[in-house]
């Protein structure tokens, strides 16, 4: 480990807890015990965002070898509302209800990870597929499952569309509290399988046939950190809706400081500077600027300059 | 040729009839003589919205070719050139600023807004590499959603999200006698647009071509550049934002009729009119009485059609 990384990674550490703490002491009255729970459950959630979009944002990544395309600009965050559009227009209301909350979660995310699944597969197995048509036919996918959802919900009444609508749009506001424990454990289960796998994701970043010779089971792992990602982009999507750039940001921003790149710092370093800009993103916002829910547009605003930016500086005529 | 001349005149008026007869309110064309209401109708409601549709269509096809030949790239038209953003930014600045403005002042700002936007468009897409045409369009969808997300957060604040969103999503319900007569300007920049077809075609060849043929480069650019602005801003402002009948209208008739514009525009228009009034019919048709905006309806034929078109690009394109 270079020395620099170790100190940037606990600087990192201490500006984490600073902000959880400044976010949960600004400004407080009344009771302790009410304010600490319903900011830490805040806080929880903003937690788990960032580390699902993070780290599923670098294992993509390292799966796809490009640093541009993410999980959420291929348009693989609307196809989870998609499908869950799906569900509720062939199964009605009541049939829907009649499930169980947890288990619709499971259905959801089984078919999110078969679909997610043979996507990537008929997308990215040809290797003469540039990185930019690949993006460019993720993005206009991204718009072909919204346009969908848009044209479903339509055709439903009005108590399924309620059901959708909250889901359309992402707020940090109001990330939905039922969902956070079970969130928190698959996280945590995705977390301890990529840690299990940390050094053959450093031989994956080294390329496919690479990996091969060095005795990494090539299909095996692919499948396995794609079923990972599929999760992590699920809980995500679910928790929040989509942000289509945030993954984005922070993996490049990790790109660019950390110089030893094995996956532990990578991810360790994504992980952190994705809860610092959220929790100081939506502190701001919400505390200082007094703006409602607009965190996630600044973001996508931020995020789309990045983007033009890095293709801008990598492709110079 | 005079044969499929006829035939398409009569698909052509077949649609129009069809579209004619389809509505809520009770009308019969047998007692357009007879009753004043079937008359009034017709008159204020059901001929208005034809013509916009139409309008709308054939317009909005022209404009995609003629910004595909200025930027010398098949996949780009006013939703992946961040135009229609720009435009829409524009008519919610001038109704920020000058709320009792009218429709005609709105426009102009919009037009205004769409020129500044393919201004910056330009100036990006000179700095990529010509190799690589699918980074044009990328780079334009990512400009469009940055552009929107700045006209989000400034509706966010000012309360005036409902508006954007009428503005965002294309829709013909709300056209009426008295509502849509600013679209039939850009009947007049369709002919002007005919009129230039040649020399666009010229400046599709790029500007060392185009300047050695003897062409003023820059003054048709600009024309075209003034033509597309108005007629996207007039669209925005009097239907909203319809995606890629610019870019799947024009691609298709490429492949049939070649890149010779005199010969293609006049297709072009009339598949673009037909397209548009065909998917109006169905989304009208499809959950009667009510109806789906056709924006919905062409967003998901556009976009499936448009990944058709990048992952089954000819090898010389």
């Amino acid at each position: 480990m270079f020395k620099q990384d170790k100190y940037i990674i606990s600087a990192l550490v201490v500006a984490a807890l600073v902000c959880m703490i400044i976010f949960l002491t600004y400004q407080t009255q009344g009771k302790w015990s009410y304010v600490l729970t319903l900011r830490g459950t805040k806080i929880i959630g903003l937690v788990l965002i960032a580390i699902a979009i993070a780290s599923s944002t670098i294992v993509f990544h390292t799966i796809s070898h490009n640093r541009i395309i993410t999980p959420s600009i291929m348009g693989f965050d609307a196809l989870y509302i998609f499908i869950q559009t799906v569900l509720i227009f062939f199964l009605s209301v009541q049939e829907i209800q009649s499930i169980s909350p947890t288990l619709r979660y499971f259905i959801n995310l089984a078919l999110m990870i078969a679909v997610f699944i043979s996507l990537f597969y008929f997308l990215f197995l040809r290797s003469n597929r540039s990185i930019f048509l690949l993006a460019l036919t993720g993005i206009v996918m991204g718009i072909f499952f919204r346009s969908m959802t848009n044209f479903m919900i339509r055709l439903l009444d009005p108590d399924s569309f309620s059901t959708i609508q909250g889901l359309l749009f992402s707020s940090f506001g109001s990330i939905s509290n039922e969902l956070l424990s079970i969130s928190a454990l698959l996280i945590f289960i995705c977390l301890v399988i990529i840690y299990k796998v940390r050094f053959q994701l450093d031989i994956l970043a080294l390329g496919r046939e690479k990996a091969i010779i060095l005795g990494v089971n090539y299909k095996k792992l692919v499948f396995m950190l794609l079923t990972i990602i599929a999760i992590l982009v699920s809980v995500s999507t679910a928790l929040v809706g989509p942000i289509t750039f945030f993954g984005l940001l922070v993996s490049n921003l990790a790109y660019l400081i950390i110089k030893n790149q094995n996956h532990v710092n990578l991810l360790v370093t994504a992980c952190l500077i994705a809860i610092i800009t959220l929790l100081v993103g939506q502190f701001t916002f919400e505390k200082l600027l007094e703006l409602q829910g607009t965190l996630s547009v600044v973001i996508e605003c931020l995020g789309g300059i990045t983007f033009i930016w890095i293709l801008l500086r990598t492709h110079k005529r | 040729m005079n044969l499929k001349i006829f035939l398409a005149a009569c698909l052509f008026v077949v649609l129009f009839v069809i579209s004619l007869m389809i509505g809520v309110s009770d009308f019969e064309f047998s007692k357009i003589f007879s009753d004043d209401d079937h008359l009034l109708i017709l008159m204020a409601s059901r001929i208005p919205r034809n013509f916009a549709i139409v309008l709308t269509g054939s317009s909005l096809a022209i404009v995609g070719v003629i910004m595909q030949m200025i930027a010398a790239n098949k996949f780009v038209e006013p939703t992946t050139a961040g135009t229609m953003d720009s435009a829409a930014l524009g008519i919610l600045c001038a109704t920020l600023l000058w709320p009792h403005s009218g429709l005609m002042f709105k426009m102009l700002i919009a037009t205004l807004f769409s020129l500044f936007g393919s201004w910056i468009f330009l100036g990006i897409i000179r700095r990529l590499p010509v190799t690589n045409p699918l980074l044009v369009p990328l780079v334009g969808i990512m400009l469009g959603g940055v552009i929107g997300s700045i006209a989000t957060f400034i509706a966010y604040e000012a309360d005036l999200l409902q508006y954007l969103s009428i503005w965002i999503n294309g829709d013909f319900s709300g056209i009426l006698r008295g509502r849509y007569e600013l679209l039939w300007i850009t009947f007049g920049l369709s002919i002007i647009a005919y009129f230039i077809a040649n020399q666009l075609t010229i400046v599709g060849m790029g500007e060392n071509i185009a300047t050695n043929l003897g062409l003023n480069y820059r003054a048709i650019i600009s024309l075209g550049l003034i033509i597309v602005a108005m007629v996207t801003a007039i669209i925005v402002t009097t239907v909203g934002m319809i995606p890629f009948i610019g870019l799947v209208i024009p691609n298709i008739v490429n492949r049939v009729v070649g890149d010779n514009l005199t010969k293609a525009l006049p297709i072009i228009a009339y598949i673009g009119a037909v397209f548009t009034l065909v998917c109006d019919i169905i989304g009208r048709l499809i959950i009667f009485p009510y109806e789906i905006t056709v924006s919905v309806i062409i967003g998901a034929i556009g976009s499936a059609v448009f990944i058709y078109l990048i992952l089954k690009r000819p090898r010389h394109v």
